[in-house]
């Protein structure tokens, strides 16, 4: 080992062999302790420390720092090194400053003069130190302070080359962190897409990045850069590796600023003018085919330099998608590699495959590596590739190959990682549904899926299960006999009677007639679960009993018997014993019409967009590029007697997510699961959900007693909704209006008004509303009312829009 | 962009620790905690990549010493190993033939280098030589303080 250090900072190189000689924790921290106190005075000892000494220990609070340490004190000695002429005091003041300091002090704007004297100082080192700075640690204050001279550097003909280097990066980190506060001149626009061509790669390295930050913010501005980039990339591709000298990496021409080139123009569409389209084509061509020549070294950096190239073009071309026969070689390259023996190539083919399963020209492609695939999935060895190949499988699943896949997912799932096992079951469960050609195997599937990994069976799953039934009634006898089979296992998953138990409850009378299971024999295997249950599936299980009271009166007083027992008409638990207590009386008041009413089937549920999608995207943001060639129907709240084919239009994969925000928005709350499920649960007293038809309908506001949210206005043009939570006597309240039309609705502005006693009786509060609504979408305002004294009149809204 | 470079022993000592974004100090230690953890569960066969929250990592064991490099969705993950290689190489130029006690006791050189060849979480200079020259133009700067700073006590006789 060099002695780097020479006769610089001994004192540090001491101070570090000591720490390291420490046989014990506390004996090195009785060490740091030591020399924090050491430094602390001569910090503060009269006589000026000189730069040397204050550049020594700066460096050593540095090191004790970066052991894990916090560190209190020595900002200024380190800023005031800042303004030293030496330049390795300098150095190590910028250092400490941009590892420790990199959150708001009130030095701030100290710090900000250092840098600005340096960078206005024409000493190329100094310069680049402070830009180094800034990049490092650049936030809005400097965006603000440097929003003129930074750009001036960049684009100045007199700057070197290693300054524009470092001012390009600069810039792109004030913009990354604020935006707002850099203000781009647009003279400039012209000369920082030129960078593209400088002649140091160095240079065009780093503008790159920047410029692939700038177009993203404003594409029609920088679109001059597609040419450059082109011509660029292409010269890069077709020279000779000694062309570059000291940019060749082990015989790869310039391979990372090919890969930034390459990223840049994935920003854009396929380029317009034929001839630059010509040459990407001719370019990407050119890629493809070295990557079939053999190997110039046996060293891997060079393949992996190669196959870098190779797979950000892939990437290009999937993003083009319009050259056939590219996305074809593309697949094709992808199919060796998914076979290589390297890992890392078949972990990167199987994420580059996800994306090529989403074009139309490539689909079928991918598809013919589906074997492959699943013996991936078999037999890798890496559980991160594992988990590769079930994106692969989740991406290249359709209706022909549905089934299949849905079986492979379900037996890995048995054994698969407990991390990803919830997003697993996500995935079966929203494929089983959306290709279901026969929904007892959409139900067989479901129903093994509880059974395998019931703990990571969310919510939104077993509750869509259930939308499922209820709205296909021609699977409700063989959802009532395979629940009935699923509750006969020894050991039943706790959603698994959940399911079972809210369907046998619905639709238990279809199986009643066969001896094997008979009402009683139903309510004795329910029961028999019961005690071993949580509260919530209880209280479910209550609201079963109920329905069966009505179902199969035979058993009535059976029923009433448990409902009178102790453990549930005394339960300590409130939900279990107003449940008891409440269905008891109904059972002993009503007359069999009336309790047949109450209790009626539930009616279907209104299609909406499958919450499962939503749960999924939570969870991996990234995952959904998918291109589904079917369109995307907004849906409505209309109750529609022919229930329409559920798979299409519950489930929709929307390539862009902010149209999926919209979408969802519209109808976020009114009518979910868990509303209707607790209201219908506990009693079925929640009216027909809607009534609207295309006229204008303004709703019966006494639906609101059962209900805290619905729409309570629509007609062709808007929806107006309402949810509301209620604490003690305050109601806080939002706002939905929606947006039905394809024009924007402007001038909005509604009026809530409060008539004669309403005024003394209720307090409203609510928040300004936003002037317009875009097309299909929706707004909120949120906002309480209070309740001062009992009230009987209504508040009126007035609602106003251009 | 790289969002953060940690440099790990086997024993999960961290050697070096660089960030491209704006992290509280609590917060940089969980990471490094919980990344460190995952990464030295892996086992050797394994590929260099793995998903972590809604980053990617890259690693690559270099002798003692781990290099972890996380970067974002649309990175090109090859290209960061060679990223990687590219900053061992550097390393073992200057310090010719590098171990991990060049790093721990010439810490703040280890970061100048970096800041030459990544700034603000982007590649700038991918010649070895630039990059090389630039730190030994430091050097003899530093060499030429030190000089002058001998020469001045020697003149008030405290040499």
């Amino acid at each position: 080992m060099r002695n780097m250090r020479g006769d610089a900072m001994r004192g540090l190189a001491v101070f570090i062999s000591d720490i390291r000689n420490c046989k014990s924790r506390e004996a090195e921290l009785r060490r740091i302790n030591k020399e924090l106190t050491n430094i602390r005075q001569r910090f503060r000892a009269d006589k000026t420390l000189d730069g040397y000494q204050k550049k020594k220990y700066v460096c050593k609070l540095l090191f004790i720092f970066l052991l894990g340490h916090d560190i209190d004190f020595g900002y200024m000695e380190a800023v005031n090194l800042l303004s030293s002429n030496k330049y390795t005091e300098k150095q190590i003041g910028y250092l400490f400053i941009s590892v420790i300091m990199n959150s708001s002090t009130e030095m701030k704007q100290l710090i900000i003069q250092n840098i600005r004297n340096d960078i206005q100082s024409r000493n190329p080192i100094f310069i680049n130190l402070a830009l180094q700075c800034v990049a490092n640690i650049g936030d809005k204050e400097m965006a603000t302070a440097f929003t003129h001279e930074i750009p001036r550097l960049l684009t100045s003909g007199d700057t070197i080359d290693p300054v524009k280097q470092s001012a390009a990066l600069c810039l792109l980190r004030l913009h990354r962190t604020s935006p707002e506060s850099l203000q781009l001149n647009t003279e400039w626009t012209a000369r920082i897409i030129h960078l593209l061509n400088d002649q140091h790669l160095g240079v065009a390295t780093a503008a790159v990045s920047l410029i692939d930050a700038l177009v993203k913010r404003s594409p029609d501005e920088y679109k001059g850069c597609v040419n450059l980039a082109v011509s660029r990339l292409s010269r890069i591709v077709t020279s000779s590796y000694t062309d570059f000298q000291d940019y060749t990496y082990y015989f790869v021409p310039a391979p990372w600023l090919c890969v930034k080139l390459l990223r840049l123009l994935q920003n854009y569409p396929p380029p317009d003018d034929p001839s630059v389209r010509s040459r990407l084509n001719e370019c990407l061509d050119t890629i493809l085919n070295k990557a079939q020549e053999p190997l110039k070294s046996k060293k891997v950096q060079h393949s992996n330099a190669r196959n870098a190239v190779l797979f950000e073009a892939i990437n290009l071309i999937i993003h083009m998608d319009c050259e056939s026969s590219l996305l074809v070689r593309a697949c094709n390259q992808l199919g060796q590699f998914l076979q290589n023996r390297e890992t890392n190539l078949r972990y990167l083919a199987l994420e580059s495959m996800c994306l090529l399963a989403t074009s139309e020209f490539s689909h079928e492609a991918v598809k013919k590596h589906q074997e492959t695939v699943i013996n991936a999935l078999k037999s890798e060895r890496d559980v991160s590739v594992r988990q590769r190949a079930v994106d692969l499988l989740y991406a290249m699943c359709d209706r022909s190959n549905a089934e299949d896949i849905v079986q492979e997912m379900l037996t890995y799932l048995e054994t698969a990682d407990y991390t990803i096992r919830e997003e697993m079951v996500l995935k079966i469960a929203i494929l089983s549904e959306k290709y279901a050609v026969d929904y007892k195997w959409y139900l067989d599937i479901m129903l093994k899926l509880i059974r395998i990994a019931g703990d990571f069976v969310s919510e939104e799953v077993w509750y869509r299960v259930i939308q499922v039934v209820v709205n296909r009634s021609d699977v409700q006898s063989y959802a009532a006999k395979i629940a009935f089979e699923a509750l006969q296992a020894p050991a039943c998953h706790e959603n698994m009677i959940k399911v079972a138990g809210y369907i046998l409850g619905e639709y238990g009378n279809l199986i009643a007639l066969d001896l094997r299971s008979t009402p009683m024999i139903q309510f004795d295997l329910l029961h028999s679960k019961y005690h071993l249950c949580s509260p919530t599936t209880r209280s479910l299980l209550l609201s079963t009993y109920m329905k069966f009271i009505n179902l199969f009166p035979e058993i009535k007083q059976h029923i009433q018997d448990v409902l009178r027992h102790d453990s549930n008409y005394r339960s300590s638990d409130v939900e279990i014993q107003q449940r008891a207590i409440e269905y008891l009386r109904l059972s002993e008041i009503c007359s069999p019409t009336v309790l047949a009413t109450v209790l009626e089937i539930m009616p279907p549920y209104p299609e909406k967009q499958s919450p499962l999608l939503v749960r999924l995207k939570q969870k991996k943001p990234l995952m959904e590029a998918e291109n589904n060639s079917e369109p995307s129907v907004t849906t409505t709240t209309t109750h529609t007697e022919d229930v329409p084919k559920f798979a299409e239009t519950a489930i929709h994969l929307n390539q862009q997510q902010q149209q999926q925000q919209q979408q969802n928005g519209l109808l976020v709350s009114f009518d979910t699961i868990e509303s209707n499920t607790h209201f219908g649960e506990s009693t079925s007293y929640s009216l027909p959900s809607t009534i609207t038809t295309t006229e204008t309908t303004i709703q019966s506001s006494k639906k609101f007693l059962f209900k805290n949210s619905d729409i309570i206005f629509e007609n062709d043009l808007l929806q107006i909704g309402i949810k509301g939570e209620a604490t003690k006597h305050i109601l806080r309240v939002e706002f939905y209006y929606g947006n039905k039309t394809n024009f924007n609705l402007t001038n909005i502005s509604t009026n809530i008004t409060l008539l004669d006693e309403l005024e003394s009786e209720l307090r409203l509060n609510l928040e300004p509303i936003k002037p317009t609504i875009d097309p299909k979408a929706q707004i909120k305002q949120s906002g309480t009312i209070e309740c001062l004294q009992e009230f009987r009149d209504l508040p009126k809204i007035n609602f106003s829009f251009l | 962009m790289i969002q953060f470079i940690l440099l790990f022993s086997r024993q999960g000592k961290l050697r070096l620790q660089k960030w491209y974004t704006s992290q509280t100090e609590k917060s940089k230690k969980k990471i490094t905690r919980e990344l460190i953890a995952t990464v030295l569960s892996r086992k050797p066969k394994m590929s260099s990549f793995l998903e972590w929250k809604d980053l990617k990592i890259v690693y690559k064991r270099y002798a003692s010493l781990y290099f972890c490099c996380a970067i974002e969705q649309e990175d090109n993950e090859l290209l960061t190993l060679e990223t990687i290689h590219r900053y061992v190489e550097l390393l073992d130029k200057y310090f010719g033939s590098v171990c991990e006690l060049d790093i721990i006791f010439n810490f703040e050189k280890a970061y100048f280098i970096f800041d030459e060849f990544i700034l603000g979480g982007e590649i700038q200079e991918t010649s070895k030589k630039s990059v090389l020259k630039a730190i030994n133009d430091q050097d003899v700067i530093q060499e030429e303080e030190l000089e002058e700073k001998r020469s001045v006590l020697e003149d008030l006789g405290l040499a």
